[in-house]
């Protein structure tokens, strides 16, 4: 794939032209010739940021395509500036095998955008008591590098230490979704005044923090490496911080919707606000924005989670948990962290991009834009606002928190391998 | 939450003309509890029943002079007709004013409903409703202060203190001592009451 | 005043005007031959109730009947509910059938809101109404979860209010499972916008983290409590919701926080024993407390009928809002 970038600002710094050939960066200068064949993007002073790459996707197929399909949720990826998407086996059936992971891959082949790596379960089901065959999936052709029963905690302190120590010798990586069941029992709400008011049963935040300890003990222990999904309590945070401070190989991820949003929105009951873990409050969105800028917290997941809307349009206890964000990801980040002045746009770059790679040693994404790396941008105008509106985004469900909100930064183009997968809000087939 | 029956003219319209002075409305009183003890021969079986605000006001202030004049007084009470309304729903839901049926009822009781002005006679018919819940007098009648015409329905008082023909843009404000500071009756511009 | 869904949405002054009204109701209906107010005649009120509940369910039928309100009564069991209907479809088919007035109860805190929530939406969408298109169903909290239950509130302050004189200054306990208690929560919050101290107390374990932020004391010692109440609130310390291990057993939470002969002795001549009912005798109130002088429990349920008169007064009787 053959193609011109002029004028695009890497990681927001001084302007220059991009020659790509083949899908690599040939060459980079000023006033640089289009090479044969290849399409132009005039980038006239935007951000050039390497492809984003989302560790933490739930594109539902197989099993839930009411609310979303690899095809659909690839699209949302590529508006979005991923470039690499990663996503959750909680469908139906599970993807605990290597049949099931194959068919997520083959079918993110299909769809033609972007890279999609399917997630394998720890264990059989979800179930939390039977190890899945870890191994069959990660030598698979879907080369499953990251294992997660997201949806569910690993509970059982003793399969979670097998599955870390068994995961050391396939060098892949176990990614806990850190919530005590027996202490979220029912829960509806972050436990705190507001749940306390609308009469929402309580959702603690030591149901997180205490399985982030035992797993970073475990981990430890075993010498394997822990990643934490969606962080949401102050309190972990500080578990983190010891525990990397300890040299525990442990990294993190928070979702958009963490750095910005309150338990201060449930009071209309809107279940587009239900999420697991649930929203907190405005000290524990400030912890997280400074974890994330000081790297305790290494990267941002969206934790995408389309439901159709007959999931969500009901009363709260019967909704199901989740929001959008794919298409959101970028203009959250830029609003909550960028333009306070947190995190600069190497930064973005490395948040989004550069360290979710690297936690799950992807080669190709999340490269430095540089001769010779594969030409895999998100290009960025941080200027421009846009509305959201959730029935144009491209998921199939239209759950997102942030409908009718004026957000920063659009995604004016995204590139991978050199081939231009979206461009001006719409996806290139 | 209850509606402003003097409406808020009185600072914007030109000022009000006093129909009677506080003697005349005493004096008014009298006759009307004179013209009660006449019409009713004496009746035992007598009741006032005053329609809130200031019709209960009038209603008690005529037992008293009834009994001044004839020796005894007689029961006194009040029917708030706010629920027999037929024009509820244009507006808020107002706020309900007392409702008093004096011990003994008003079942084959002779009652007279007492008002301070009369109007279109909704008022009127929507109390002769509360009262029929109440029980079943063996006659009403109706004495009001001020009659103002426009009658929208066939009621008519027995006892009328002043006859006023006023126009639809007009209107009538009664002033009693208890509620308002002072006795009077003027005509304004404004709301019609 | 378009619904009635949390006590929240009465202003002192709009609080005080219901007790009013319902004050007024009362006197109206008194020594009558008709018992029957002509108010509502027309109006549709629909009871929905996805709980069991006999009391609340019959109050809200008798104050719509009393009103001339033709009353219609939905329980889940039995309806298209408990085929798989959803709460939506199902309020948005009562409100095309013409119901002026949706009275719900439901397990799911927030229900009340959200059918209120759908309500306004369908009719911004022109949808077919109660009175036609774009008109709006009223909807009523009868008990949403463990969030909210305003007219028990209400009742239980018309209550105070006569017993006591009025609600201002006065030292209210409300004793029991807070943390599962709708009924708690109305009552908190209207208390204290009428102006009364309120007192929580209850075991650590029945109240909910955050509580420290409501606009009323918290204890643990009932025994120190008692004596300076003028009204205290027994909760049913409700076994149904709970998921386990709140506390030991029946008999040590009697002993901890049961309202016995001995500790209803410790309070004031004048003051006055509440609960929302229904009551386990012997758990957290003794039986002779119940029967007592003291107790206003049935003075409560007469009340409950006239202020739901009013509520449904103040909802449907004005013009639409």
């Amino acid at each position: 794939m053959n193609l011109l970038i002029r004028g695009a600002r890497p990681y927001d710094e001084d302007p220059i032209d991009i020659v790509v050939r083949d899908g690599v960066v040939a060459e980079i200068g000023s006033g640089l010739e289009t090479p044969e064949g290849a399409e132009t993007i005039d980038a006239d002073g935007r951000v050039l940021l390497p492809g984003f790459v989302d560790l933490h996707t739930h594109l539902r197929e197989p099993g839930g395509e009411e609310s979303e399909t690899i095809a659909t949720g690839s699209a949302a990826a590529a508006l979005g500036g991923f470039t690499a998407i990663f996503a959750m086996p909680n469908t139906d059936p599970v993807a605990d095998t290597e049949v099931v992971v194959e068919h997520v891959r083959r079918r993110g082949e299909q769809a033609g955008l972007v890279d999609v790596h399917p997630v394998g379960a720890v264990t059989v089901g979800l179930e939390g008591t039977k190890l899945a065959e870890l191994g069959s999936m990660a030598r698979s052709p879907a080369q499953v590098r990251m294992f997660s029963d997201d949806g569910r905690c690993v509970h059982d302190p003793l399969i979670m230490r097998r599955a870390l120590e068994y995961a050391t010798a396939l060098h892949v990586v176990i990614a806990q979704h850190a919530e005590d069941p027996r202490l979220t029992a029912g829960a509806q709400a972050h436990e705190g005044v507001v749940a306390s008011r609308l009469g929402l049963a309580g959702w603690p935040a030591t149901a997180e923090e205490t399985i982030v300890a035992r797993d970073c003990a475990l981990a430890r222990e075993a010498g394997a490496r822990l990643h934490v999904c969606h962080v949401s309590s102050a309190r972990t945070v500080e578990v983190l911080r010891a525990a990397k401070a300890a040299g525990v190989r442990v990294s993190a991820e928070v979702t958009p919707h963490h750095l910005l949003l309150t338990d201060g929105r449930l009071t209309s009951y809107d279940p587009v606000n239900k999420v697991n873990p649930p929203l907190r409050t405005a000290a524990d969105t400030q912890a997280m924005r400074e974890a994330l800028a000081e790297g305790v917290i290494d990267i941002v997941a969206t934790d995408h989670a389309p439901h159709a809307a007959q999931y969500k349009d009901t009363e709260w206890a019967a909704a199901r948990h989740g929001m959008l964000g794919l298409q959101t990801a970028l203009s959250v980040l830029v609003h909550t962290m960028v333009e306070p002045g947190l995190l600069d746009w190497h930064g973005v770059a490395r948040v989004l991009s550069e360290r979710p790679a690297e936690i799950v040693g992807l080669p190709d994404q999340g490269r430095p834009i540089a001769v010779g790396e594969p030409a895999t941008f998100a290009l960025v105008d941080p200027e421009e606002v846009w509305t959201v509106r959730g029935t144009k985004l491209a998921s199939r469900a239209a759950n997102t928190p942030y409908e009718g909100m004026r957000l920063p930064a659009t995604v004016v183009a995204t590139v991978l391998r050199g081939r231009i997968i979206a461009r001006d809000g719409q996806v290139v087939a | 939450m209850a509606e402003n029956r003097r409406g808020d003219s009185a600072g914007a319209s030109p000022p009000a003309r006093e129909l009677l002075t506080a003697a005349d409305v005493t004096r008014t009183i009298a006759r009307i509890a004179h013209q009660i003890i006449e019409k009713t021969a004496g009746a035992e079986d007598l009741v006032l029943i005053g329609i809130p605000t200031r019709g209960t006001v009038l209603a008690r202030r005529l037992a008293t002079a009834i009994g001044e004049f004839a020796g005894t007084a007689p029961a006194v009470g009040s029917v708030d007709p706010t629920l027999y309304r037929d024009d509820l729903r244009r507006r808020p839901a107002r706020a309900l004013e007392d409702t008093a049926v004096p011990e003994g009822g008003v079942d084959d009781k002779l009652v007279v409903l007492v008002d301070d002005v009369l109007m279109s006679g909704r008022t009127v018919r929507a109390a002769l409703d509360a009262l029929g819940d109440h029980g079943r007098p063996s006659a009403v009648q109706l004495a009001v202060l001020v009659d103002r015409g426009h009658r929208e329905l066939p009621i008519r008082a027995d006892y009328v203190g002043k006859n006023v023909p006023t126009s639809r843009g007009e209107q009538i404000l009664v002033l009693l001592r208890e509620i308002d500071g002072r006795d009077g009756v003027q005509l304004g511009r404004g709301n019609a009451s | 005043m378009k619904h009635l869904l949390s006590v929240t949405d009465l202003d002192a002054a709009a609080a005080t005007g219901l007790l009013d009204t319902s004050d007024r109701l009362r006197q109206a209906l008194l020594g009558r031959e008709v018992r029957k107010l002509p108010t509502l005649r027309g109006r549709t009120v629909v009871t929905m109730f996805y709980e069991d509940s006999t009391r609340t369910r019959v109050s809200f039928e008798v104050a719509g009947k009393w009103m001339s309100a033709d009353t219609v009564n939905v329980s889940a069991k039995g309806s298209s509910v408990s085929k798989g209907e959803s709460l939506r479809d199902t309020a948005a088919t009562l409100a095309a059938m013409g119901a002026d007035c949706v009275i719900i109860r439901h397990p799911a805190s927030g229900a009340a809101h959200r059918l209120a929530h759908w309500a306004e939406r369908d009719a911004a969408a022109g949808a077919v109404g109660p009175t036609g298109e774009g008109t709006t169903t009223a909807v009523v909290n009868a008990g949403d979860g463990t969030h909210e239950h305003p007219t028990q509130a209400l009742l239980d302050a018309a209550t105070l209010r006569d017993r006591l004189g009025g609600i201002a200054g006065r030292r209210v306990g409300i004793v029991g499972d807070v943390l599962h208690s709708r009924v708690a929560r109305s009552n908190v919050l209207l208390l204290a916008t009428l102006g009364a101290e309120v007192v929580l107390v209850a075991p650590p374990t029945l109240l909910p983290v955050g509580v420290d932020q409501w606009p009323c004391r918290v204890s643990s010692e009932l025994d120190a409590e008692l004596p300076s109440l003028d009204a205290v609130m027994m909760l049913r310390v409700q076994a149904e919701r709970m998921h386990g291990s709140f506390f030991p057993s029946a008999r040590e939470y009697a002993i901890g926080y049961g309202l016995s002969e001995e500790r209803a002795a410790l309070l004031r001549d004048h003051a006055v024993v509440l609960h929302p009912g229904p009551m386990v005798r012997g758990m957290e109130i003794a039986p002779a407390v119940a029967d007592s002088a003291a107790s206003v429990i049935l003075a409560q349920v007469r009340n409950g009928v006239h202020v739901r008169m009013a509520v449904l007064y103040h909802l449907l009787a004005g013009a639409p809002q």
